[in-house]
């Protein structure tokens, strides 16, 4: 059974996903996991989660089919309207 | 070491402490690379090199008081200077039934030792004891983890089978006095014990692999 381990670095901060380890069940799964990512003190807290529970969703990208790309940001050069707008100012 | 000299009967405890620890450390590290698993070959591998870590402070605790240090009491003795127990010397790679039937058995009699230890009137053998403790409760984790799963399996009277072979040879780790004690943790009855004093047959062996780089140069600086 493989299990996946997420690891906190500290206090406050998002899991990350540190690797994953096979073990027969959740006690070997949680004595593996300290040893792999909490013996050198790397970990506050660890999440050990068996793969088969994780949803993975392949592709999530909903693509754009239409030309709708004023909905983005991107679209926009803020650098130039900025520029614009600090001339008309005065204060560029 | 301070001004006053811990008895010697607790200096040769210490010794012997840390030749067991020593001499199982190097048994298990015969696993390395052979475990049955990759996740537990390393798991052990790292209860190995804990055990041996075990060794080391202990051999300076005891070098501060006898003079040299841990290098040299742990290998510059002759093999029948060494106090560790037949038990930590079989060798027993390449049986992993047999393998967890001591860990577990000698992890149990380590709490025992240990526990004791803690209470110790030499501040730096308390001191040093709890620090050990911590890192034993992973120890006894692994070991009991290890044998519920055996018991759990088909291997269940392979297993028992072998925690009975040992048991004579587990208690001889301990003092008399804390033998009903391990008696108790494992639900066994004591047995005659096979005391520590005289080395099993592999261990002049053992010994002498252990050494052969040390001796190799004698008295370089590595």
């Amino acid at each position: 059974m493989i299990w996946e381990v997420f690891r906190q670095e500290r206090e406050g901060q998002p899991f990350q996903h540190g690797g994953s380890l096979e073990a027969p069940n959740r006690e070997f799964a949680e004595a593996y996991a300290v040893e792999f990512y909490g013996r050198r003190a790397e970990s506050v807290a660890l999440w050990i989660i068996p793969r088969d529970s994780i949803l993975e969703i392949e592709d999530p990208y909903v693509a754009d089919v239409f030309d709708r790309d004023y909905r983005r940001v991107d679209g926009y050069s803020l650098k130039v309207k900025l520029k614009e707008a600090r001339e008309r100012a005065g204060t560029a | 070491m301070s001004a006053q000299e811990p008895p010697s009967p607790a200096v040769e405890a210490v010794l012997a402490f840390a030749d067991d620890e020593l001499v199982l450390g190097w048994r298990d590290s015969e696993w390395t690379g052979i475990a049955p698993f990759l996740e537990e070959d390393v798991a052990f591998s790292s209860i190995a090199q804990g055990e041996i870590g075990h060794a080391r402070a202990l051999y300076e605790l005891a070098a501060g008081v006898l003079g040299g240090d841990a290098d040299a009491l742990a290998f510059d003795r002759e093999p029948g200077e060494y106090r560790c127990a037949p038990f930590v010397e079989l060798q027993l790679v390449g049986d992993w039934a047999a393998t967890i039937a001591r860990h577990w058995l000698y992890e149990t009699a380590d709490s025992v030792r240990v526990a004791e230890l803690v209470d110790s009137d030499w501040p730096e053998l308390a001191g040093l004891a709890a620090k050990m403790d911590r890192e034993e409760a992973y120890h006894r984790l692994h070991a009991q983890m290890w044998a519920d799963r055996l018991r759990e399996s088909a291997e269940r009277d392979r297993f028992d089978g072998k925690v009975a072979e040992l048991w004579p040879y587990a208690l001889g780790l301990l003092e008399p006095g804390q033998r009903e004690r391990l008696a108790e943790l494992v639900g066994r009855e004591p047995v005659d014990a096979i005391e520590r004093g005289a080395h099993t047959e592999g261990f002049a062996e053992l010994h002498g692999e252990m050494t052969m780089v040390r001796r190799s140069v004698a008295g370089a600086r590595w």
